[in-house]
């Protein structure tokens, strides 16, 4: 097998939201990632027993540095060691990058319309991010659903990006949205999604990543309002939030 | 190894002696695939098989049935790490399909609505893949392939194509999707075979 599990140090870490943690790994054994792709990260207890999870990197394609942004899960087996107890300076193990087809390369012109629900928002920052270190003008833009505004990852960064009118952002938020906000919080229905995305007619690439249920209604829904099946892409994280 | 994970304990009593390296236990049903859902009425469902002298056989719905479906009762491994033991299927044999084709392939090529495809070896199919309908005693969901997908429970559940609607029998191996995006040609689990 020609990916191997090679060593990730952690040398940053700090809490994105009060559910999530971002951790910034040295890893120089790992190939050069590109936008979108992910990596299986592997726990060894003392004893010997592993335990593996696929985690997105939030980092730009070909970063010395990788990025992942963790979702605590209750109960969870793997992401509430990695949010609460991994400490920097603390190795784990991951292989990788894996994964060719869920991803955005900087040759492409085409418009590009992402999608993010929830921790799904990782992979496609990572797209963004590709995206302004190569000072890529391929149109982008960015719908986002979150429950809460506090549970947005990345806030500071894409209100940055929006306010410098790189990346337009458009928030649906699911449990509570802000006082000010224009529409009740709720989950993102067809019409909604037809209006804050980018048009069939403009034909864009877009990425769609989230838990699977939310994957599921979104790529049904830009079916239906006449994006091609095959200018969909998506990233199903698992059955929860 | 060597390398360990301080204070990390694990969820201990689901590592079990069944599971393959590196699967942990799941006790939902994960989905994985590339793009959107293809929804596909069973009075539309056709499966065409095309053998490598380019002979074609098809089944709709019903002539899928007459061929005889059978209760499967299985482990599934997906490359994503994990495994869901003694799931019940029912499905028609895929050597059923085979009855009669002359043929010297070697390797399956699987084919699905909405364009997916999957390679595997034919000669170590015999009794262990079908064409799987209903998934514990009720209809399969689109999600996970509905209305008919690929079962191949030995290799990575990735070889299971859903929605399947062709088979074509190749003298040389070919890789499909995830073959061709960074997943490995053969795919069994046991030796984890995930990558390239
Ligand atoms: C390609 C890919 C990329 C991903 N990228 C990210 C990412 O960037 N960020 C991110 O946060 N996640 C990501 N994920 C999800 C991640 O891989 C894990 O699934 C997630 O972190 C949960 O793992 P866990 O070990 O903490 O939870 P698990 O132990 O797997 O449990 C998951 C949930 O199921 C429940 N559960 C588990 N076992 C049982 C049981 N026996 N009975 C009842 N309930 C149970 C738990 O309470 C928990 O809520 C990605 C997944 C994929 C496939």
């Amino acid at each position: 097998m020609r990916v191997r599990w090679v060593p990730a140090l952690l040398v940053d870490a700090h809490a994105q939201t009060p559910a999530s943690r971002t951790l910034v790994f040295v890893a120089p054994d790992l190939e050069s990632p590109l936008a979108g792709q992910h990596v299986d990260v592997r726990l060894t207890a003392e004893d010997g027993y592993t335990a593996q999870r696929a985690y997105s990197l939030g980092s730009p394609a070909g970063a010395d540095r990788i990025e992942l942004t963790v979702d605590r899960m209750p109960d969870g087996e793997v992401s509430p060691y990695l949010v609460d107890m991994l400490q920097v300076g603390n190795l784990i193990e991951v292989r990788g990058p894996i994964g060719q087809f869920f991803v955005w390369r900087p040759e492409q012109t085409e418009p590009v319309q992402l999608i993010a629900g929830g921790s799904g928002i990782v992979p496609l920052m990572s797209m963004i991010r590709t995206r302004e270190a190569v000072g890529g003008t391929a149109p982008m833009r960015l719908l986002y659903s979150v429950r809460t505004p506090e549970g947005r990852l990345y806030a500071d960064e894409l209100d940055a990006l929006a306010t410098a009118g790189r990346l337009e952002v458009q928030y649906v938020y699911t449990r509570e949205a802000p006082a000010d906000w224009e529409r009740e919080a709720g989950r993102l229905t067809p019409e909604l999604l037809a209006e804050l995305t980018l048009a069939p007619d403009q034909d864009p690439a877009v990425y769609v990543c989230g838990p699977t249920p939310f994957v599921e209604a979104v790529a049904d829904g830009l079916v239906q309002a006449g994006h091609r099946v095959a200018s969909i892409r998506t990233e199903r994280f698992g059955p929860s939030g | 190894m060597g390398i360990f994970s301080p204070g990390f304990t694990g969820r201990r009593h689901e590592s079990k002696e069944e599971l393959p390296p590196g699967q942990y236990l799941e006790r939902g049903f994960p989905v994985l695939s590339a793009g959107p859902t293809p929804r596909i009425d069973k009075r539309d469902w056709e499966l065409t098989l095309v053998t490598e002298r380019g002979e074609r056989r098809s089944w709709n719905w019903q002539q899928m049935l007459d061929l005889g479906p059978e209760e499967i009762a299985t482990d599934i491994h997906c490359v994503t790490a994990w495994s869901k033991l003694g799931t019940s299927w029912r499905g028609v044999p895929l050597d059923r399909f085979l009855d009669g084709v002359e043929t010297e392939a070697q390797y399956l090529f699987a084919g699905s609505y909405g364009g997916y495809t999957t390679n595997m070896p034919l000669g170590e199919l015999k009794g262990r893949a079908w064409v799987a309908f209903e998934y514990d005693g009720a209809d399969l969901d689109p999600e996970h392939g509905g209305p008919a997908r690929l079962l191949v429970p030995h290799l990575y559940f990735w070889k299971s194509a859903k929605w399947v609607n062709s088979l074509r029998l190749l003298t040389a191996d070919e890789p499909g999707f995830w073959e061709r995006n960074g997943y490995n040609m053969h795919g069994d689990p046991w030796r984890e075979e995930r990558y390239w």
